[in-house]
């Protein structure tokens, strides 16, 4: 499936922290439009892949193209319009505790001063409205629920109307009926939203809900690359191992 | 000894690594203050938090410097027979030039330096500084630069009210416990007074300013390892900040005092 043409091309990514090597040339190819789940074990470097998508973290070697541009040559304001391009809903939703919620959704709209303060205003309770949490603007994070604060981030995720969503670890800590609700808003958002979405997960039930092609890492590579049917047929063992959850087979438990 | 080599030179790597991440951090900061009056707000915000709030403790501390001070110098004043209408220049020397400034900025630095580095650490570990960035916000202009100036005001300002509480702390004691008139030490102190001591005790104490939230800042986004790591990063941060200002102020005493 490799494709100079892809939106986002992520091309023989190596990272190390320390001693510890993490990715060890990660290739994969994200067309506009899909829906992509990472899975793997925990510690096996989703996040770290997901965050070099929008330059939190840089490659030891490798690259990642966006829309055809490699994004380590981005300066300035490139960078701000590359991000401006892509929201991420994080682990623990890094809702700023200082800011309501409102502030919290609106602060990225307000400080690109792009929009007078209405229409910022405007944005807010729209995106606010599409989690169902208009009631909860004025609020501070803290005194929200884990599901709730993780739907604040959404919000804030998707209030410059992005092209691409990025989904770190969406359902973990959530129970299970909210888990799935989540799930069901990341389907419908991605739909209503038409973008392209990249989530990193360790729950199975989560990916085969939202994807519609899943990647798996194992030992800082791609170990299988194939649509949610696919991995259900598969006859990889470490894959096997994982989707079924068992503490027995080829898979190293670190 | 290869296990000592190795302690050492993971130390100098270390010292290096952060004496050049200070110096980049300075940099970005001198960058973002382009955008100096798009932060206007934050940066009142950060004065009223970070300087308003230090007052009440700069003024207890200073009553007691003034106050020790005006006590040992009458007390060596004793013993080599000097005249206590001397004790004004002696207190009012030492309260202007040194002992205001440095300990308004040792104060500072134990409240306010450690209280930015917990505050950004605690950000850097649950991903608000990651976020912000992802929203193409730069953290150094959001966060850094009101913090860093917000400091570099706040210092000279704490240390005029350090100087006249001081004094006033000396006045007490000469007045009360060595029996020198009012009149008699505010004297020595006007004949000493050099408005140059005094400007450069506020010069300095802006140089402490921006020692303390560019090192209170760097901690602060450099902390890995959950709340462990943020107490690391906030005793490493008082730590530096303090060596800093000790160090800085013999480099200004050798500048500004020639001998």
């Amino acid at each position: 499936m490799a494709d100079a043409n892809s939106f986002i091309r992520i091309e023989n990514l190596h990272k190390a922290f320390g001693d510890q090597v993490v990715l060890d040339g990660v290739t994969i190819d994200i067309q506009k439009g899909e829906s992509i789940v990472i899975i793997g074990q925990s510690g096996c470097g989703k996040s770290v892949l997901l965050k070099h998508l929008i330059r939190l973290l840089e490659p030891d070697r490798g690259r990642v193209l966006f829309d055809g541009r490699d994004i380590a040559g981005l300066r300035g304001r490139e960078l701000i319009e590359m991000r401006s391009r892509i929201g991420m809903l994080f682990q623990s939703a890094a809702l700023f505790d200082s800011l309501t919620v409102a502030e919290n959704v609106g602060l990225g709209l307000k400080e690109s001063r792009r929009y007078p303060d209405a229409e910022v205003e405007k944005i807010v309770m729209e995106k606010l409205g599409m989690v169902g949490l208009t009631e909860a603007a004025d609020k501070n994070p803290d005194a929200l629920s884990g599901g709730m604060r993780k739907r604040v981030g959404l919000a804030r995720a998707i209030a410059d109307n992005p092209e691409v969503l990025l989904y770190d670890e969406p359902t973990t800590g959530l129970d299970p009926i909210t888990a799935d609700l989540t799930n069901d808003m990341i389907v419908e958002l991605n739909q209503k939203l038409n973008v392209t979405s990249v989530a990193v997960t360790h729950d199975m039930t989560s990916a085969f809900k939202i994807a519609s092609r899943i990647i798996m890492l194992y030992q800082g590579r791609v170990e299988i690359d194939a649509t949610p049917q696919q991995i259900r047929e598969t006859t990889n063992a470490v894959v096997k191992q994982f989707i079924e959850g068992s503490a027995v087979g080829p898979v190293q438990v670190r | 000894m290869e296990i000592g080599l190795q302690v050492i030179g993971r130390r100098g790597v270390s010292f290096i690594k952060k004496t050049g991440g200070l110096f980049i951090l300075l940099g970005k900061f001198i960058v973002s203050l382009k955008d100096i009056f798009r932060s206007i707000g934050l940066i009142f915000e950060q004065l009223y938090l970070l300087g308003v709030q230090s007052l009440p403790l700069i003024i207890v501390i200073s009553i007691f410097v003034g106050a020790v001070s005006a006590w040992q110098a009458a007390y060596q004043f004793k013993f080599i027979g000097a005249p206590f209408r001397l004790l004004g220049n002696a207190v009012g020397k030492a309260v202007v030039m040194e002992l205001a400034p440095v300990l308004s900025a040792i104060v500072f630095a134990g409240r306010v330096g450690a209280g930015v580095t917990a505050e950004l650490g605690t950000m850097k570990v649950t991903e608000q500084i990651d976020a912000l960035e992802s929203m193409g916000i730069n953290p150094v202009r959001y966060l850094v630069m009101p913090r860093v100036i917000a400091c570099m005001f706040m210092v000279p300002f704490l240390v005029i009210f350090a100087n006249f509480v001081a004094i006033m702390g000396g006045l007490a004691v000469a007045v009360i416990g060595v029996d020198v008139s009012s009149e008699m030490f505010l004297s020595g102190f006007k004949e000493s007074f050099k408005l140059s001591d005094f400007v450069n005790g506020l010069t300095k104490a802006t140089v402490f300013g921006l020692l303390i939230g560019l090192v209170g800042s760097y901690e602060g986004f450099n902390t890995t390892g959950g709340a462990q790591g943020v107490g690391k990063a906030t005793t490493t941060s008082v730590v530096i900040s303090m060596v800093l200002i000790l160090v800085f102020n013999f480099i200004f005493a050798v500048i500004l005092f020639r001998i």
